[in-house]
């Protein structure tokens, strides 16, 4: 399965991960073998075989909705690992352009 | 007598329940140790000597008190992947080097109940991404029996750790080999869980549908102590299987004398191919032990365990690209500070901060996910992953557990194969099928291998038993490792 260089670029994108050409290169050709690999997946017959997601046997536990209040000082925690803060709020860019 | 850092989890409880030597003795004699050694072996990424000197004089008072614990007072270190409150947790990633958690994960939270003491953060894979630790964004640890080789991984600062005498034992995460991988490389003793035997809450989650914490150890005996504390349902995971059971369940699994009226599967036509000869001739002796053991040796046949890789390395890029999604650059870890747009606050984000197999694993489980090829890859590979899960439950019908080598060779140099990530996937190969399906596994040592250039090297022997079956496959190591004997050589450290 060889992928284009377009190709890296779009996934990138849906990854929003900023790539440099040479890692935009790097890719393309690893990420080709990695996939040609995965092929082998294609030679297992797998008519009527269900897809496992998990495999705890454990389907639908539920918690209570309760809302579980954090302490001052973990909420401290959680602000002060804030990248970006004015005051105690989070700052981000535009979200709306 | 020994030195304090030499001994194993049990000794040391015992001695510190004897009054023989104190917690802080113990851990001061591990943090000299930590001084000297890791500046070499950089097994630890963080060391808390403040902190670890606090639990040990609490866990001395504790002592005083008459309070006995198989960890009580017994040093111990973490893989940098799961949350410790006040120590630094990075996932050895530039992404989160400051980071500060801002709660205990609920296997610290036990195992500080449980009076250890925290000596620091291990070294591992990049997000637990690989099976060297030389994906480290803080560079690779060495392998304690060689150290121009790799520990294996991802947990190889763990493995590297307990082989040094760096700790009595560690906390590792398995996700397709990460725990038994390194500990077979490092000649120590390696326990994967049954998927949900130990909650999840408080690591950072890589693949949430196989990702298992658990210890690594010296002895088998340490191993089953440890599990016993870790294991048990979770408000917090509700993926932890509501099993409750007494903490010296697997320690009493350990009492048997033989293994007579167990059968032992052995997947021959699986494991075959690319195996080191020497790493055979192991295998062989340790299936000759077995049987003195009294364990009836019968032969199974996995025709689709060869597609374990292929299926894992569809289904773990899946799961990675969406729990790392979180590393955004807002809310915490890295953020650049020169991106104009939300976008580009993302884009620069992650690319400045995440390491190349973190990157490759994301591009690659975003591809598979994308509309067009979802069918193709990832639904595929979960429909191989039941045929796989379901093959192995088979066998494990009419076998008590299955053995494999845990890996077909012994640790390679560092930067051998570290441009080649598919030979670097392949490295789990007789791994992947019990993370897939969910089952528990250890490796245990096997002896020593020579590898081509005549060099040798610790050998692991892998049990996989049945889906919450640990005892037993407990039983098999322990009495293994009884018949193998404590091995005469150890680490050439100083």
């Amino acid at each position: 399965m060889a992928l284009t260089r377009e190709d890296i670029v779009h996934i990138a994108k849906l990854a929003r991960l900023e790539l440099s050409e040479q890692e935009i290169a790097r890719y393309q050709g690893e990420l080709s073998k990695i996939l040609d690999y995965i092929g082998e997946l294609q030679q297992v017959d797998t008519t009527g075989v269900e897809a496992t997601a998990q495999v705890t046997g454990l389907t639908n536990r539920l918690a209570e909705d309760k809302i579980q209040p954090v302490d001052e000082a973990r909420r401290q925690r959680l602000v002060d690992a804030f990248p970006l803060r004015e005051g105690d709020y989070l700052k981000v860019k535009t979200v709306f352009e | 007598m020994a030195e304090l850092f030499e001994l194993t989890v049990a000794e040391t409880a015992e001695g510190l329940t004897k009054g023989e030597f104190s917690s802080v003795e113990v851990t001061k004699s591990y943090l000299g140790r930590i001084d000297k050694l890791n500046p070499d072996l950089n097994a630890y990424l963080t060391v808390a000597h403040e902190s670890a000197l606090v639990a040990a004089r609490s866990a001395d008072e504790r002592l005083a008190k008459g309070e006995q614990g198989a960890l009580l007072g017994v040093p111990i270190a973490v893989k940098d992947v799961i949350m410790t409150l006040g120590i630094r947790t990075t996932a050895a990633s530039k992404m989160l080097e400051n980071y500060e958690p801002s709660f205990d994960a609920t296997v610290i939270k036990k195992m500080r109940e449980a009076g250890a003491v925290i000596l620091g953060k291990t070294n591992l894979d990049e997000f637990a991404h690989g099976a060297s630790t030389e994906n480290s964004a803080f560079g690779p640890t060495k392998n304690p029996w060689d150290t121009k080789r790799v520990p294996g991984g991802s947990s190889g600062g763990s493995a590297a750790a307990v082989a040094a005498d760096l700790c009595t034992a560690a906390l590792g995460t398995d996700t397709g080999g990460s725990i038994r991988h390194p500990a077979a490389f490092c000649g120590v003793v390696g326990l994967k869980p049954s998927y949900g035997r130990v909650s999840r809450s408080g690591l950072l989650s890589m693949t949430s549908s196989t990702d298992v914490i658990g210890p690594i150890t010296k002895t088998t005996v340490d191993a089953a102590a440890m599990l016993g504390l870790l294991a048990g349902e979770d408000t917090y995971d509700q993926t932890a299987a509501p099993i409750r059971i007494a903490s010296n369940a697997f320690t009493e699994a350990l009492k048997r004398l033989d293994l007579s009226g167990l059968t032992v599967g052995v997947p021959r036509s699986f494991i075959a191919a690319g195996l080191l000869p020497s790493i055979a001739e192991r295998f062989d002796e340790a299936l000759k032990s077995l049987t003195k053991l009294g364990a009836k040796i019968k032969d199974v046949e996995l025709p689709h365990a060869k597609y374990g890789i292929a299926a894992y390395y569809v289904i773990t890029p899946s799961e990675v690209s969406s729990n790392l999604a979180r590393f955004d650059g807002i809310r915490y870890g890295h953020q650049n500070k020169t991106a104009k747009t939300l976008f580009e606050v993302y884009a620069k984000s992650r690319g400045e901060g995440l390491g190349p197999e973190v990157k490759r694993r994301i591009m690659l489980g975003t591809y598979a996910l994308s509309a067009g090829y979802y069918d193709a890859y990832y639904k595929t590979a979960q429909k191989v992953r039941t045929v796989i899960a379901r093959e192995l439950d088979a066998a494990l019908e009419s076998c008590d557990i299955l053995v494999t080598p845990t890996a077909p060779h012994i640790a390679f140099p560092i930067g051998e194969q570290s441009d080649d990530p598919l030979k670097m996937y392949l490295e789990d190969v007789f791994m992947s099928p019990a993370s897939l399906a969910g089952l528990p596994a250890i490796s245990v040592p096997m002896g020593f291998a020579a590898g081509e250039d005549g060099v040798e090297m610790p050998a692991g022997l892998q049990m996989i038993g049945r889906r919450f079956g640990e005892g037993t496959m407990l039983t098999g190591a322990h009495l293994f490792e009884m018949a193998l004997g404590k091995p005469a050589r150890r680490p050439n450290l100083g």
